[in-house]
Order: C-alpha cells, then structure tokens, then sequence
C-alpha cells in the first residue's frame, strides 16, 4: 500500500557528487539556495514591518527542489514556477532586488505591482508565472512542450506544483495529453506533505508518482532535499524529452517547513515531523558537501547576505506603482511588437561544454 | 466574390490565413479525420496534416490550457469548443490564465477560441447556449459575434491577427442558413459595429443570429423605418456607434438571444441609460431569453428564444410610446 511519503534511503552515499556537476556547479548550487533563503528571509521581515502587502508565502527548507531542477534546464527551455520555487527566478537570472520589490509591490516588480508573491515569471528570463488555481500550469508547460515538438526544436518545459494540485482535473489533463503525444515536458510534483492544512493522506490513496504508469511516462521519487539529486532527475528527465523520449514525472519528497503563508502558525503539523525534517535541511546538506570541496562556505553565506542587503536598498528606495496605471495593459495594441517568451540564465557547466 | 454560407466563411478564412501563416494551428475534438462535428474543418486535415489540424484528447481546460502554452512560445493556435456550452470545463484556463497573463506578466497570448453558439434546433440545455457575457465580464477577453458570412470570414482573420485572446461566437443556425458574398483573399473586419439597415424612427441593437431576426421582425412595420445596428464586436463594445444610433433614431430596443440577466445587451442599455438619457423618447426595450435553460422540445424552446414576432411587437410598441 503506498502512502502519501514515499520512504527513500538516506546516508552518506546519497551525498557524493553528481557525475555531471564540476566544483563550481555544485557551489552555485548552494549559492543559490542561500540566496533565495536569504531573500525571503528579508522578505519576511519587510512583512513584518507592514511593507509587504497581503501575505507571504515561502520555501523555507525547500530550496533544493527549485534550484536543482531549474539548474539543469538550458537558456532555450521554458520554466512555469510556482510559489515555493524562488530559487528557479534567481537561477533563470531575476535579480534580488527585481523580486523584493515585487513582493513590496513596487513599480520595480516583475509584474509592475500587478500581482503579488511568487505570482510572477519573468518573461525575458523564459518564465511564466503561477495563478493560484492549482495546477493550471501543467497544461501551459504542456503546450510549450507542444510547440517545441510541431517545430521539432530541441528544447524542453518543465513546471513545479505541489501535492495537493494532483487532486484536480488539469493534473490529470496535462498528464494524458503529454503521454498520448510523447511531449518534451518534465513535472515535477513537490510533495512537502501538506496543501495548506490538508495532510497527503486525506488527497490521494495512492501516490500520484505511481499514477505515472498509467499515463504512460516514467514517474520516479527523488530526496527533494538533496539539490544535486533533484539536478540529477531532471537532467534524466530532460535528456530523455530531447530525444523523443516524452513526459517524466518526478516527485520531489521534501517538507514545507513554514506555514502556507505568512498568517499561518500550521499548529496542525506535529512538532516531530517538524524537528525530523529540520534535520535534513537542504542547504546544511550541500554545505557539507561544497566543504568537503574545499570551498569557504562561510564567506559565500556572507557574500549572499550582503548582496541581498544592498537589494533591499534598492528596492525598498523604487517608488510604488502609479495608480492612473491601473486599468492599463489590459490589452496588447493590435500594431506593437510581438512580445514571447525570452531566453534565460542557464548556469550549469554541462551548457557550456 | 463568390456566395458561399455562413459556414463556409468561417472554413475560408481559417483556410487562407493557415496558407499564410505556419503559426497558426488548430486544436479541437474531431476536428482533424472527422473535419469537426460541423464540418468546419471539413478537408483541412488533408491539406495541412495531422500537426497543425490537431485531433486533441476529450480535455476542453487542456485544448485551452495547452493553446496558451504554444502561444506564448511563438504559435498562433485556433481552439475549437465542439458546443460553446463546452467552454464551461475550460472556463479557468481562458478566464485566469489566458485574460489575465499580459496584464500580469506583459505576455500577451494570441489564442482564438471558436465557439458554436446558439439554439434553435432542440439542442437542448447543453447544445444550445449563448456564454457570451461571461467572457465580456472576464478582463483581457475579446469577444466577437459576426451575423453575415463576410463578416465571419474577417473577424475570424482578424481574431488570428490580433495578438490577445479572442472568443469568436460562430452561431450554429447561421451555419447553413445564411450566405453572402464574400471576397477571396485576405480581409479583417474591424471590431466595430455596422448598420445592418439604416432607419430613422427606432433601433434596433443586436448581434449573432438576432440580427437577422430583427431584419425580418422590422422589414415591414406600417410604414415606420427602423435601423438594425449590429454589434459584431461585443468586446471592444463600440459605444459610440450605439451612442450615435440612439441620438438618430430616439428609441431603442435591444435583442438577446442569451439570457436576460447581465446579457451583453444589459451592458448596452446601461451605457444608453448613463450616457444618451437625453436622446431617449421613450423607454430602452429589451427583448432576450427568459433566465431559464434552453429546452429541449420544439414548444418550450420556441417558448424561450426571441422570435421575430416579439422583436415586432417591441418595436411596435415602442414606436406607438
């Protein structure tokens, strides 16, 4: 009988290096996860101090899933990401200070204050922002896909969401649709144990990593909390999908370590599977490991801190947005120039060989 | 020119904008070996392949959902909803994703979304409905509503040109029953309103099969003339074609095939009733569907959409106001 965890093994095996990844991917990797680690942090402070409007949503303790994954994907591949992945928009390139001043609402944001949180997706960085209707955007990865193979162009999609997403019908669509036409599409499902209150028990009876068969695509659970085991997977899946090889479906097994938003105390997650998921942190895991490289974790945490200070300086001198732009750009003119999808930042070292 | 149905206009202007432009890709169930249930894409599948005439699974959140996908990425793709009563399972998808991405994220999504539309010929609760308003309420959304087989041909032109989501309403008793002449070649109608009949005395604003309804309804009313303004566009609204009609003629009903409640003609009479009360010499009409389901039974349905007899016996009352 599955159930909603699946139990993976865990101990200094699952710890060596990547076959794929040189010294430097691996610290840029850790980096960052620092970084988006740090950026919400400040983030949650600016919350506190009232200049975050709304709420705040994070991905405190799942940093590897995002960063992993986007680090595998090339400058041409198309990324739609979701709440908890910061860590993809600051692979793909979106800087620091881009990102606080959207959380804040500013002019500066990558949605002009438009939208909210991790609402977004930086076009020019080949990202197409969430809506809340969970997971709307499997079908949109799907159609990328789509268009990738009609042109037969080497390239591939990939989007993020969580274990709750799967209970809805566009899960279900996304996966037929890419099985049936063999699409260059990766989804990964971030299975951090809990849709908001709702543990993964009361979702689904069996795992949907199972369901994968039935869709006619490889389906396979990974450590989300090992960022070079969620690089690894996805670049399988990738490799894969610019063969011909069609859809994957990767489970990222991690915890969300943080409320569902900033207003939530998520007093309805035992104290222990808290302080047992703590232990297992994703960035602690590949400090370790960028160490034992001979790497000086230390002042790369400070370099982070530091750069994420100076982006709160900037975005917190960015005016905010001018309300006579409300109602603007609700439609593109007829005669301006077509706006698509741009390439991003794609650091890993295996684009470059 | 060459006189062809309203049906055929539509299948001629997919036809001669997929010739010119590769982007464009049709997506739809039963669309491709099948040619599509009404025959639209009757030969199409043919003449471009199984790629871009895209026989698609069961999935109207994954025609629309995946259209906006390709989009984005540099295709042109053409929807089809096999009922525009259909467009209810992928509401979310055009709605929240597609209408809302360009003012968001600055991307826009060039997407067309056909809908056949309409009863009167005992389709029943799900076969015959006229969603329209839904879609004028949804931000970011165009709408548009062609009456004439050569307004069919260019506003589905125009709808694959224009680089935001368009839901192009293809009303299903036009289908056969309307021909027109219609150019060969490449043409855009603009989403703007045009006078189907000029008049002096009253009109008559609508759109969709309507159109032809209050032609016939207003033909011969003892001597009175009567305008017909059609719509075509129900999003971009033209207001001020609306606006100049009402000053010109000083009564005004409006026609509906949809339900009355919150239909596009409630949005017309709110922009009479704010912005041209003083040109009014009596009160705005509407004639529309009772807010009921569209039955099934030739009796009931009758009962229910507007007939040419209630569109005369608006007029003629307003006309004696």
């Amino acid at each position: 009988m599955a159930t909603g965890t699946t139990e993976l093994p865990s101990g200094p095996e699952t710890d060596a290096q990547s076959a794929h990844l040189t010294a430097g991917d691996s610290a840029g990797l850790l980096r960052a996860m620092l970084l988006m680690r740090a950026v919400e942090a400040r983030a949650m402070n600016l919350y506190r101090q009232g200049k975050v409007p709304g709420s705040f949503y994070d991905g405190f303790g799942q940093e590897a899933v995002s960063v992993g994954a986007a680090w595998a994907m090339s400058a041409g591949d198309r990324l739609c990401v979701l709440h908890r992945d910061l860590g993809a928009h600051l692979v793909r390139g979106v800087s620091p200070a881009t990102i606080l001043s959207q959380y804040m609402g500013r002019a500066a944001g990558v949605t002009s204050g438009r939208d909210g949180n991790v609402h977004f997706g930086d076009r020019r960085a080949g990202c197409v922002g969430m809506t809340s209707m969970l997971p709307d955007m499997m079908l949109v990865a799907t159609g990328m896909a789509m268009a990738f193979k009609l042109r037969h162009e080497a390239r591939c999609a990939l989007t993020w969401f969580g274990d709750g997403s799967t209970s809805r019908g566009d899960f279900h669509e996304a996966m037929n649709w890419a099985g049936v036409q063999k699409l260059p599409v990766i989804f990964v499902m971030e299975n951090n144990q809990y849709a908001y209150s709702t543990p993964t028990n009361l979702q689904f009876a069996v795992n949907p990593v199972e369901r994968a068969a039935g869709y006619g695509m490889p389906g396979t659970s990974v450590e989300g909390n090992d960022v070079e085991a969620m690089f690894e997977a996805t670049r399988e899946a990738r490799e894969r999908a610019i063969a011909g090889g069609g859809p994957t479906l990767i489970e990222a097994v991690t915890m969300r370590m943080h409320g569902h938003g900033a207003h939530d105390d998520m007093k309805y997650v035992p104290k222990a599977l808290v302080e047992e998921w703590r232990k297992k942190d994703p960035i602690d895991r590949q400090s370790a490991r960028v160490a034992a490289l001979g790497h000086d974790v230390d002042a790369l945490r400070a370099e982070v801190l530091e750069q994420v200070e100076e982006a709160t300086k900037v975005a917190l001198a960015g005016p905010m947005p001018d309300p006579a732009t409300a109602t603007e750009r609700v439609f593109h003119p007829r005669d301006a120039e077509e706006i698509l999808l741009e390439d991003g930042a794609a650091p890993w070292s295996g684009f470059r060989s | 020119m060459t006189e062809m149905t309203y049906l055929r206009a539509i299948s001629d202007g997919l036809r001669t904008e997929m010739r010119s432009d590769e982007r464009v890709l049709l997506m739809g169930e039963d669309i491709g070996v099948f040619g599509g249930a009404f025959k639209v894409t009757d030969g199409f599948f043919d003449e471009f392949g199984a790629d871009r005439v895209m026989d698609t699974p069961l999935a109207e959140s994954a025609i629309i959902g995946t259209a906006i996908g390709a989009a984005v990425v540099g295709m042109r793709p053409v929807c089809e909803m096999q009922f525009s009563d259909f467009i209810a399972c992928g509401f979310d998808q055009l709605v929240n994703t597609a209408g809302k991405m360009y003012y968001r994220q600055n991307l826009p999504v060039n997407i067309t979304i056909r809908l056949p539309s309409g009863g009167g010929f005992s389709g029943g609760p799900f076969h015959s409905q006229n969603p329209e308003a839904w879609f004028m309420h949804a931000p970011g959304l165009k709408v548009v509503a062609p009456s004439t087989a050569e307004d069919a041909k260019g506003l589905i032109i125009a709808s694959m040109r224009d680089p935001n989501p368009v839901v192009f309403m293809e009303h299903k008793n036009l289908y056969r029953h309307v021909k027109g002449e219609v150019a060969e070649g490449s043409y855009e109608t603009p989403f703007r309103a045009r006078v189907a009949r000029e008049g002096e005395d009253l009109v008559v604003i609508t759109y969709g099969a309507m159109v032809h309804t209050a032609l016939e309804a207003t033909a011969d009313l003892a001597g009175s003339s009567v305008m017909v303004l059609d719509l075509r566009s129900l999003v971009p609204l033209d207001e001020q074609a609306i606006l100049d009609a009402v000053r010109h003629c000083s009564k005004v009903v409006i026609v509906d095939e949809a339900n009355e409640t919150c239909a596009a003609g409630a949005q017309v009479a709110a922009l009479i009733a704010e912005r041209a009360f003083e040109d009014l010499d009596g009160p705005v009409v509407r004639v529309a569907s009772p807010d009921c389901p569209i039955p099934f039974s030739p009796p009931l349905e009758a009962a229910v959409l507007p007939s040419v007899d209630r569109v005369r016996e608006a007029c003629r009352q307003l006309l004696e106001y």
